[in-house]
């Protein structure tokens, strides 16, 4: 697929890195020089220097075969007219934006192909903070993630030592919960393992399953992840995302929000209602304690400093907080800090990049998340078809002949039927949930999936 | 340095390589010339020897480092100039010794086209062609078209490509992804010489003539099949021809895409670097137009024209095809036209020499440090076209032109140490460092009388010319080797 990127942000780099490995074929466009330098030396991809949206830029940059643009720069209005040159002189069958004002997002109809042709728009804080409340209402989950319009999640937990977990057997646990869940896959050691019946949970494994989304309360209880709800919220950072969330969440928790700028912090106060809004430095011990750290549940680090999000989050497990959570935007450190005293690491990038994956995906595919470890997805698919055409429909799951690699977790069947046994026989509209083991994978699976054209 | 995976990407390219055998070996079988078994030997030695080499080395990292790519590159050329030179040390009609096959193997792919061979006509036809076929690989370059062919470089095929290519598009790409690119560039270069073979027929050549001189005439090679080079031809239109394909082999191929995918001929004249190449060709080639005629060295102007805008665009293009003596024509013009050679024709072509653009900013350069010695407040940028130049890429520019003339004043004290006179250390110099091959003084005809020493040396300066010089000095530097 030809992709066009227009970006001088991590945002930009990480999707540029990301898709240009996937075989795409990308061009970035930006303004600066610098990054331009450093991600062609990085990346099998071509750069074109100039202001992304001026018609003669996206020519050179391609965009009359372009089959999509992502348009993801700091500022909304660039990155709409970006979109609507794109579709007046080129006609670029998709357009991503990264919209991130709620103003503009308020209207839905502003946006279509006789208005402002944008296809997706998506807004990295947003879903940063759809993440965040999502982690903050399981508590001991390091990622949870939403399928079927949120009916269905998987959750990625990491039983603890000395848990109940440890030491027994997938067959066993299923038997002591008294609701469905399914193991999707187990990550040992950054790398997933075969499942059977016998295979033993041991420490430092990561496990990911898959239940309907009221069952997952109880068991975490059952697998005693789960202590008690979370109440006491501190936000580390009053940027977007650290505004967004704190909206969110201030209706349910006590939340204290820390920002150092001064007037932002005014800015803050005006915009929220019971939150506690804190003027300092994040990583300010003394103001920590003052506020009585060790009692909050939530430590959320969401500055736009990857290490001050980091050593605040450091500094707040040592202080006593249960669970702290670090917005971490550089890939390396993402892998650096795994299996740290940080709880969970949060990355924008891949949270972004599922979503627009989503979209680059062959078939019809509602959901894609790429999880922590590794090069693993998870993406949910809707089976279209008959059994003369397709090789999935009217099959059981075990009796399906799935590309190595993959398996298939579950199905969806209607609204709120969730299939989970091994001996479901898949109809079309499905919606079928894959694991992927690493993204190489993912070309099969399209094919696997494909109606093969048939001659009426 | 991954030694391992650079093994392995050398195994993969001999491998490769050794595919330049089948036509010949097939022309061999055709005119029954008895060079049949000295190719396949070469094809089996190259076949194994790769083999062994990527088996050995099979576990290698998949992708490599910047630096491992200039030694990739640098060490491919040398080893398979050896492996080129196998037909050449083993044919049984000619006699010559392992320096020279190996000379002669180094000129055909560095596309210098400095033979040593004094009798072409005794050569069979398959090893005439063998000749034309390895300027061919090596115009475009064998590790360009691996990148192409061979997707599975991956991303080191990029630091391959940027050590190998010459001129100033390394950094901007064709295409998004490195191996279409390479395919273009290949594709144009395959169009280029299919249309010059066809012109080369229609003009009365007979098929194996027009392809063989096709490969020498788009890969700017300079080897002929004929001891009297395009003299033999004795055809104006033939002449004529060679004149127009080498121009079109001196023009950037990046040019020649974008024409070719946009359909518009226009952009040729909008490029820069294009319409200071064609300048420097209407000058020069005034010049020597009208030193010859007014000399009364041919008996109409007509061939005066030709013979001399011939020989132009041959030393400018770095083809060095003769069809003529231009070393006896009178006063300033051999010399001036060894120049032009130094210079060459435009980035991204290939030809050798320092190339157009760097030609014109050291003009460009020079112009503005004499305006600021008019207006010591003034401020001046570097333009080329519209675009100011960041000082970054100046400094590169000079970079390159310093390493250059210092290597070339080195090469011709080195030359002159072997025994050469002046006018010859110079005239060899220019033709191996500038690839350009055709020579004055004692290299006039051939390369065949120079010392054993000297050839060695020229052998290195050829593939140093080749690789624009900094891939080659770069494996001398410590900090190269430094862990």
């Amino acid at each position: 697929m030809k992709i066009i990127i227009l970006g001088d942000n991590e945002v930009a780099n990480g999707l540029t890195e990301t898709l240009s490995k996937e075989e795409h074929s990308v061009t970035l466009v930006s303004s600066n020089p610098e990054q331009l330098n450093t991600m062609r030396e990085e990346c099998d991809i071509r750069t074109i220097l100039g202001a992304p949206s001026y018609p003669d830029i996206l020519s050179q940059a391609g965009a009359a075969s372009a089959d999509m643009l992502v348009a993801v720069t700091n500022n909304d209005e660039v990155n709409m007219v970006a979109c609507e040159v794109a579709h007046a002189l080129f006609n670029i069958p998709m357009k991503v934006a990264r919209v991130r004002a709620k103003e503009y997002l308020d209207v839905p109809s502003l946006f279509g192909s006789d208005v402002i042709a944008i296809d997706v728009t998506i807004c990295p804080e947003q879903m940063v903070t759809n993440h965040l409340s999502r982690l903050i209402t399981y508590p001991g989950a390091s990622q949870v993630y939403n399928f079927a319009e949120g009916d269905i999640r998987m959750v990625l937990i990491r039983p603890y030592y000395g848990g109940v977990l440890i030491g027994k057997s997938l067959a066993e646990i299923n038997q002591f919960l008294t609701v469905p869940m399914r193991v999707v896959c187990l990550f040992r050691e950054g790398k997933s393992v075969n499942l059977n019946g016998n295979t033993i949970i041991e420490t430092g494994d990561q496990l990911l399953f898959l239940s309907a989304s009221e069952d997952i309360k109880p068991i975490m209880q059952a697998l005693g992840r789960f202590e008690h709800n979370n109440k006491h919220i501190m936000i580390a950072g009053g940027g977007n995302v650290g505004l967004r969330l704190a909206q969110a969440l201030e209706a349910s928790y006590a939340v204290k929000i820390i920002d150092h700028n001064h007037q932002r912090s005014l800015h803050l106060a005006n915009n929220l209602t019971s939150t506690i809004v804190l003027e300092g430095d994040v990583s300010d011990k003394k103001l920590l304690v003052n506020e009585n750290i060790e009692s909050m549940d939530v430590f959320c680090a969401v500055t736009n400093d990857d290490e001050a999000n980091i050593m605040s989050c450091m500094q707040a497990k040592r202080l006593g907080v249960r669970h702290v959570i670090a917005l971490v935007q550089q890939a390396a450190y993402v892998d650096l800090i795994d299996n740290s005293e940080i709880d969970i690491v949060i990355s924008p990038q891949k949270i972004m990049i599922g979503s627009i994956l989503a979209h680059i995906r062959q078939g019809d595919i509602s959901n894609v998340y790429s999880l922590p470890i590794g090069t693993a997805e998870v993406l949910e698919l809707i089976v279209h078809g008959d059994e003369k055409n397709s090789k999935v429909v009217g099959r059981a799951i075990n009796a399906l002949n799935l590309p190595k690699g993959t398996s298939i977790a579950g199905i969806m069947r209607g609204k709120n039927n969730l299939h989970l046994q091994r001996d479901t026989v898949i109809e079309a509209e499905d919606k079928v949930l894959v694991f992927v083991e690493n993204s190489k994978c993912v070309v099969k699976i399209e094919e696997f999936f494909h109606v093969k054209a048939t001659f009426i | 340095m991954r030694y391992v995976a650079v093994l392995k990407i050398i195994g993969f390219l001999l491998m490769l390589f050794s595919v330049s055998v089948i036509v010949p070996v097939c022309i061999s079988l055709y005119y029954d010339d008895g060079g049949t078994r000295t190719f396949l030997i070469t094809g089996l030695a190259e076949l194994t020897t790769g083999f062994v080499l990527w088996f050995l080395c099979r576990n290698g990292a998949a992708q490599i480092k910047t630096r491992d790519g200039f030694l990739v590159v640098a060490l491919v050329w040398f080893i398979l100039s050896a492996f080129a030179a196998i037909p050449f040390y083993m044919a049984p009609f000619v006699d010559l010794s392992l320096t020279d096959s190996y000379f002669e193997a180094v000129s055909g792919l560095t596309t210098t086209g400095a033979s040593i061979i004094p009798n072409l006509e005794q050569l069979p036809h398959a090893m005439l062609f063998y000749r034309q076929e390895l300027q061919f690989l090596g115009g475009m370059g064998i590790v360009v078209l691996a990148v192409a062919v061979l997707p599975m470089l991956g991303i080191g095929g990029m630091q391959l490509y940027r050590a190998e290519t010459p001129g100033n598009f390394k950094g901007n790409k064709l295409t998004p992804r490195i191996a279409e690119t390479a395919k273009a560039l290949w594709l144009i270069y395959i169009i280029l010489t299919v249309l010059c073979a066809v012109s080369y027929w229609l003009a009365g050549m007979d098929i194996f003539h027009a392809v063989g001189e096709s490969f020498s005439t788009i890969a700017t090679g300079g080897f002929s099949m004929h001891t009297q080079g395009f003299a033999f031809y004795h055809s104006n239109s033939i002449y004529m021809i060679a004149i127009v394909y080498m121009f079109l082999s001196g023009v950037s191929f990046a040019l020649h895409f974008s024409v070719f995918q946009q359909h518009r001929i226009s952009l040729y004249l909008k490029d820069v670097e294009f319409r200071y190449y064609v300048l420097i060709i209407i000058i020069v080639a005034a010049f020597t137009i009208s030193v010859i005629a007014s000399h009364h060295i041919y008996s109409d102007f007509e061939t005066s024209f030709i013979n001399g805008l011939f020989s132009v665009m041959s030393m400018v293009t770095t083809t060095g095809f003769k069809n003529s003596f231009f070393s006896h024509w009178p006063t300033f013009i051999p010399i001036m036209l060894m120049c032009v050679g130094i210079i060459g024709a435009c980035g991204g072509s290939t030809a050798g020499g320092i190339k157009v653009m760097r030609f014109v900013l050291i003009c460009k350069q020079s112009m503005r440090e004499m305006r600021r010695l008019i207006h010591p407040n003034g401020v001046y940028l570097i333009k080329f076209g519209e675009h100011a130049l960041p000082s970054s890429t100046i400094n590169a520019m000079w970079g390159f032109i310093s390493v250059f003339i210092a290597g070339f004043v080195v090469l011709m004290l080195l030359l002159m140490a072997t025994g050469m006179n002046m006018l010859t250390a110079f005239s060899s110099a220019v033709d191996s460092l500038a690839n350009v091959g055709a020579g004055i003084g004692d290299v006039a005809q051939t390369f065949q009388f120079v010392g054993t020493p000297a050839k060695w040396i020229l052998c290195v300066a050829m593939i140093a010319g080749r690789l624009e010089i900094f891939t080659l000095l770069l494996l001398f530097t410590p900090a190269f080797w430094r862990k």
